[in-house]
């Protein structure tokens, strides 16, 4: 592609061209350090993802006795059979439930306060709302687990699927916040103003006008809430007891207990509950990759 | 009161505002300020996770500092931290500047690189709990000694395999953060470095390097904070052993809270976890701070 593009263009204006051409596939061509880490680590994650998913698919008797590296002539699905009878459906609705229930909420508080903020940033007390958050970035769901499931027993929520709701929403808070503001700093005043002329409450003019603008970064924070509350761990491990309130990650670990030996069955279960993440990496790869950094990108 | 609520104050729609922050407010003071205030408070009583919580003032702490345990937990967590940091970085910014390059296949690579970032860490863990073994996992299957070996037997085996494990999770975020800073970097530079004669690992040192400080600092203290954290992995992978060989101070916490009902030493452990994070968070902020004006001056 930029080969191309800078080809076509060269001869426009040839002396400035020549200088400017030749840096590029000089670098490209020199990096052997980088070139060999790049291909050394894709054998890295590629060999464990490859043999998971590979063994997944063998039958158990005969996996023992065959090359691990080799997939099976006659792949069977009754690994997968096995994890679905052990009630993976359940978990995999819990999962999607509390998931859904964390995220669509985190993200509608979290644009509301990101809106007041950027909008009343003359006002103290929303200026000491904001300090509040930023410094949240930096409290540990592990340094707070502790209260956090005392208050889950005072609130009578122990073992439901609402205790891992609330603190996953709180936990989502600071970091959407801080991305929602700063892409709503970038809607011109203008056309908040213009909303003002036409009379447009504060409530119209965020549904209306903010969150149609800057749908891409609610998008962003939701796919990245959605991804860490999804594969959480501590807080079901904490807050939950019974079996049919599990959700995948702890299910998962709850499986490996019971079926360690069953390598294919376990591997089976592993690759079950992460395909839909990756079914929808497969979808949304950008739009994942943008959300993982979102906070972090200078 | 009308003369309040009459027509001088004409500011009403914007006085909702504060309103509109309300909800996440609460939510959040409710469930992450007040537990945080509220371990403080847990780490002065004495309270087995069931019964009535009694004030016991500093029998927790003691406890607590007076235990090896301590020590040796905060000493592995710092390992962890530092091997995991200095196996890390080198390798992200590597694959961070080969990623930025526009070439087709490294965006192929790419693709697979960032698979690990979707997988939950107890998924992770397990898969390689089952790669590892030494009687069924893939070192066996190859009838390769070296690879067989008891990985999360032996203390010093356990800790390479949690430091690895934990780099093959986080250095795909780590490389997409560099790529990132990379990109940014102005190609001028380059240029200008190339007419110079600068040769391509000249490049690397006297410009990329440099110019990706910010960037270095940015993802250092993720890292740094965030290995404090690490709990799903290495209580799915190790739970901590053999022995303690493996048991941070996240692990430590949740054994002696949940598991040995010692909720208040928990807390304790708990507060002690947010001042390690807390003073290394400032303290990679002052190193970024005095850094950020040079590297300004040397960029121009």
């Amino acid at each position: 592609m930029t080969t191309t593009l800078t080809r076509t263009r060269r001869p426009q204006k040839v002396t400035h061209r020549e200088g400017q051409r030749r840096p590029r596939p000089a670098a490209r061509r020199r990096n052997w350090a980088g070139g060999l880490a790049g291909w050394l680590w894709l054998a890295v994650v590629a060999v464990p993802l490859y043999w998971a998913l590979i063994t997944s698919l063998k039958e158990r008797t005969r996996y023992y006795a065959s090359n691990p590296l080799v997939p099976s002539g006659d792949p069977t699905l009754e690994n997968y059979r096995l994890v679905i009878e052990s009630d993976f459906l359940q978990y995999f609705v819990n999962s999607v439930v509390v998931t859904v229930g964390a995220v669509v909420p985190a993200v509608v508080v979290s644009f509301m306060a990101a809106y007041a903020i950027v909008r009343g940033w003359r006002m103290r007390v929303l200026r000491a709302v904001n300090g509040l958050f930023l410094m949240g970035l930096a409290i540990p769901l592990q340094a707070t687990v502790i209260p956090v499931y005392l208050i889950i027993i005072k609130l009578h929520l122990y073992d439901s699927l609402a205790a891992l709701i609330l603190p996953s929403i709180a936990f989502a808070v600071p970091l959407s916040v801080l991305v929602l503001a700063n892409f709503i700093r970038d809607v011109p005043k203008e056309l908040f103003d213009s909303m003002r002329v036409d009379g447009a409450t504060e409530w119209t003019t965020l549904w209306r006008l903010a969150a149609p603008l800057t749908r891409p970064a609610i998008l962003t924070v939701s796919i990245f809430n959605a991804l860490t509350i999804w594969n959480g761990f501590l807080l079901p491990l904490v807050l939950t007891q019974s079996p049919d309130r599990r959700t995948l990650p702890l299910a998962l670990w709850t499986f490996q207990g019971q079926y360690g030996v069953n390598v294919p069955a376990v591997l089976a279960a592993v690759v079950l509950t992460t395909l839909p993440v990756l079914v929808l990496y497969a979808f949304g790869r950008r739009q994942l990759l943008s959300g993982l950094t979102a906070g972090f990108g200078r | 009161m009308s003369a309040l609520t009459g027509p001088p104050r004409r500011r009403e729609p914007r006085s909702v505002l504060p309103w509109l922050a309300a909800p996440a407010l609460v939510v959040f003071v409710g469930f992450a300020v007040v537990p945080l205030v509220g371990v403080f408070a847990l780490s002065f009583t004495t309270w087995d996770g069931i019964g009535a919580i009694r004030l016991t003032g500093l029998t927790s702490w003691r406890a607590v500092l007076t235990d090896p345990g301590l020590p040796h937990a905060l000493w592995v967590t710092f390992l962890v931290m530092a091997v995991s940091w200095v196996v890390q970085t080198p390798l992200s910014i590597l694959l961070g500047t080969f990623l930025a390059g526009r070439q087709r296949y490294r965006a192929v690579l790419g693709v697979v690189y960032f698979v690990p970032l979707m997988l939950s860490s107890a998924a992770i863990a397990i898969a390689y709990e089952a790669l590892l073994d030494p009687n069924f996992g893939l070192g066996a299957g190859l009838r390769l000694q070296t690879l067989s070996q008891d990985w999360l037997g032996r203390p010093g085996l356990a800790f390479g395999v949690v430091v690895f494990v934990v780099s093959w999770q986080f250095v795909p975020f780590h490389s997409l953060i560099y790529q990132g800073g990379v990109q940014q970097i102005p190609k001028s530079l380059y240029e200008a470095a190339q007419l110079d004669g600068a040769g391509r690992i000249r490049q690397f040192f006297s410009i990329t390097l440099p110019q990706l400080k910010y960037t270095v600092i940015t993802s250092s203290t993720l890292m740094v904070v965030g290995s404090l954290t690490f709990f799903d992995l290495i209580f799915v992978l190790t739970g901590g052993g053999p022995g303690d060989a493996t048991r941070v101070l996240a692990l430590d916490m949740y054994k002696r809270g949940f598991q040995a009902s010692l909720m208040g030493p928990a807390s304790a452990i708990a507060v002690i976890l947010v001042l390690v994070g807390l003073a290394l968070a400032l303290l990679l902020r002052r190193l970024g701070g005095r850094d950020a004006g040079a590297s300004q001056l040397e960029g121009a």
